[in-house]
């Protein structure tokens, strides 16, 4: 009994019109925005997915069945059967634990890309848009540039100048990835910089750089999140490109594009090879495009009145 | 340049005439504009892909004459390429030999990179341009079903089907497309444009072999070129259906909107008619999605092209990468470069000469 009075007050305090504190009216946001999210079934699908992928990369050791490196050619090319669930490679390794265990390739990819693409999208294009004039036609000619060349031609040629390696492939993919967000912060900065709020951070002395780190890049945060979430799926087919082209991860490392690619090989007596890999690179990104689509119902109210 | 200036001119009154301006002196400040943007992107392009090849991991020196040659064949080696210069004057050297169309002798084949470069650019001008048909065939009437019946089950399927194609890794479509349709069923044909024994038997006048074919009134020819180019083709144009499709329902749902299609729904007009007088109103703004999304179909064509074995540029930019070519390599990039920048200016000024609204 007692437990159900304290959730009416839980329920109470974060539905209540008349809020108290800054911590109130966040978790009230946080709590509308959950229940927006559970109701889009698509939205939920790929919450579920990315949930499940992080646990499987967390937990590879417990669930991966086999060692993902142990080779042994008496069972090499094993069609899926009851002892190897998806059927075992060229050289006798088990599918199911490489896949298992390439989760952890593919976010330590998609974490390390967001780390540099982050930071350096969001300070370039609050910095262009803040501070304007010709800093900012410095800096979105220099973005433009970026823009005006597709991303997989760009990452490639900038692998191919650093050496082909999983750290090379993260920062090629980081390299391109920025100017798209640097152009939406700008966009961002730009709406939020002659408001009020803003004028009065800077009229009690507060500093350009307060007013950039401080003021404008959270507000830029939403719609960043949002964009970044959406270019995950396109961060992990580009990683996965390279790596079948022998330029990202390098084998024996158990990467989804390099599986592919060693599977090319033999794909067409061995199905198998290519198609375990490539679904799951598939569910993943759709999953990704999928939370990222969610999102921007709940973070950015402008794509509702769409 | 002298297209530019046409181009410029017509849509000068974008710009506000300020009162004692002529409008000759208002199309130069556009012309200016333009060509300072193009220029500084092009510089910028110049320098990303000479600093690329100066950081490459292979000593462009060891490349020509091999590990076993001495220390003076080096030395003469390493001056002749004018490594021994101070890194400005090399650049204006390597801007010097772009302009005249020199990129170096390309490893993997021996041949100029110019000249390779012609063999295997009308191959993958043959797949793209048949990839956008497509693309626009499928993806513009999708769009506009999505839009009219918005919400409805057609919307639902176009938008998923949009998603879809977001998220699927195109080279593995294009293996399994091989593994389904080829090893399994043998409905297309394998890897490259023709088969082996078709190979040169065909005047090369047009560099498309479907339209030498079709000159040459080779029909056996036809039909193999025809099997082979299907899937790697519509794969390819699967990105760019989704991305026009999308678009095309945006465009649509924007004009549908608008009071003169009330107005016309209230005039007893059919919906035919309607949706008719909405896409009047879209087509210059497809026209440049359609032109841009071209540019996306090159980088598409990357990785189809490697896994299809067809003999076009992005074939011969991975084989470059493979085998550390990085003439071949940086050739390509800035040839990819160009070709994206021109389509952006020919689609932005293509907007500015159509749509009497930017004027």
């Amino acid at each position: 009994m007692e437990n159900a009075k304290e959730k009416i007050g839980l329920e109470a305090w974060l539905t209540t019109h008349s809020v108290s504190s800054p911590i109130q009216a966040w978790s009230q946001r946080v709590y509308f925005g959950c229940k927006e999210f559970v109701r889009q079934p698509l939205a939920m699908f790929g919450f579920i997915v990315i949930a499940l992928l992080l646990a499987v990369a967390l937990a590879a050791p417990l669930l991966a069945p086999y060692d993902p490196l142990q080779q042994d050619l008496a069972i090499r090319l094993l069609p899926p059967d009851g002892e190897h669930l998806l059927g075992t490679d060229e050289l006798g390794r088990d599918l199911l634990s490489r896949i298992i265990y390439g989760s952890r390739i593919s976010l330590y990819i998609i974490m390390l890309v967001t780390i540099i693409l982050a930071p350096l999208g969001l300070t370039i294009g609050v910095i262009a848009g803040y501070f304007g004039g010709k800093i900012d036609t410095f800096l979105m000619r220099i973005t433009d540039v970026f823009l005006a060349f597709p991303g997989l031609v760009l990452a490639l040629a900038f692998v191919a100048a650093l050496g082909p390696s999983l750290d090379n492939a993260i920062i090629a993919i980081a390299l391109t990835g920025w100017p798209g967000l640097a152009r939406l912060a700008r966009a961002e900065t730009l709406v939020f910089r002659s408001h009020d709020y803003i004028s009065v951070v800077r009229l009690q002395g507060g500093s350009h750089a307060r007013v950039i780190f401080l003021n404008l890049m959270p507000l830029c945060l939403p719609s960043v999140i949002v964009r970044i979430t959406l270019s995950m799926s396109s961060i992990l087919l580009t990683a996965a490109g390279l790596g079948f082209l022998g330029l990202g991860a390098q084998p024996p490392i158990p990467e989804w594009g390099v599986m592919l690619s060693t599977g090319r090989r033999f794909m067409l007596d061995h199905w198998w090879l290519v198609t375990m890999p490539g679904c799951t690179i598939l569910i993943v990104s759709l999953a990704f495009n999928l939370l990222g689509d969610g999102l921007r119902d709940i973070l950015d109210p402008r794509s509702e009145q769409q | 340049m002298t297209q530019l200036t046409q181009d410029s001119e017509l849509s000068s009154p974008q710009s506000k005439p300020k009162p004692g301006r002529s409008h000759l002196v208002i199309a130069m400040i556009e012309v200016r504009r333009v060509s300072v943007t193009v220029l500084l992107t092009l510089l910028v392009l110049l320098t990303v892909t000479f600093f690329l090849g100066r950081v490459m991991p292979t000593d462009p020196v060891l490349a020509l004459i091999g590990e076993q040659a001495d220390e003076s064949t080096y030395q003469t080696v390493y001056e002749q390429l004018g490594l021994d210069k101070p890194l400005i004057v090399q650049f204006g050297i390597y801007i010097k030999d772009i302009a005249t169309g020199n990129f170096g002798i390309a490893r993997t084949t021996g041949n100029p990179v110019i000249v390779d470069i012609r063999r295997v650019v009308p191959a993958t001008i043959e797949l793209a341009t048949l990839s956008l048909i497509l693309g626009v065939i499928a993806g513009v009437p999708l769009g506009i079903v999505a839009a009219v019946r918005r919400n409805s089950a057609w919307d639902h399927g176009v938008r998923f089907f949009s998603l879809l194609g977001h998220s699927t890794p195109n080279f593995w479509l294009c293996m399994m497309a091989l593994v389904v349709f080829y090893a399994m069923l043998g409905w297309i044909g394998g890897s490259g444009r023709v088969s082996i024994f078709y190979i040169d038997t065909v005047d090369p006048v047009t560099g498309s072999i479907l339209i030498d074919a079709i000159i040459a009134r080779n029909w056996d020819l036809l039909g193999d070129a025809l099997r082979h180019v299907i899937m790697p083709a519509l794969i390819l144009a699967s990105g760019s259906m989704a991305f026009i499709s999308r678009m095309t329902r945006s465009f649509m749902l924007e004009q549908l909107s608008q009071e003169y299609i009330t107005t016309a729904r209230v005039k007893g007009l059919s919906r035919m008619q309607v949706v008719h007088h909405a896409f009047r109103n879209i087509k210059v703004q497809l026209l440049t999605i359609i032109i841009l999304s071209y540019g996306g179909l090159l980088d598409g064509a990357v990785l189809t092209e490697t896994v299809f074995a067809w003999p076009g540029f992005g074939q011969y930019l991975t084989a470059g990468l493979m085998n550390n070519d990085m003439n071949a390599v940086l050739a390509c990039v800035l040839l990819v470069g160009v070709i994206f920048v021109s389509l952006n200016l020919f689609a932005d000024a293509l907007y500015r000469v159509l749509d009497p609204r930017t004027r």
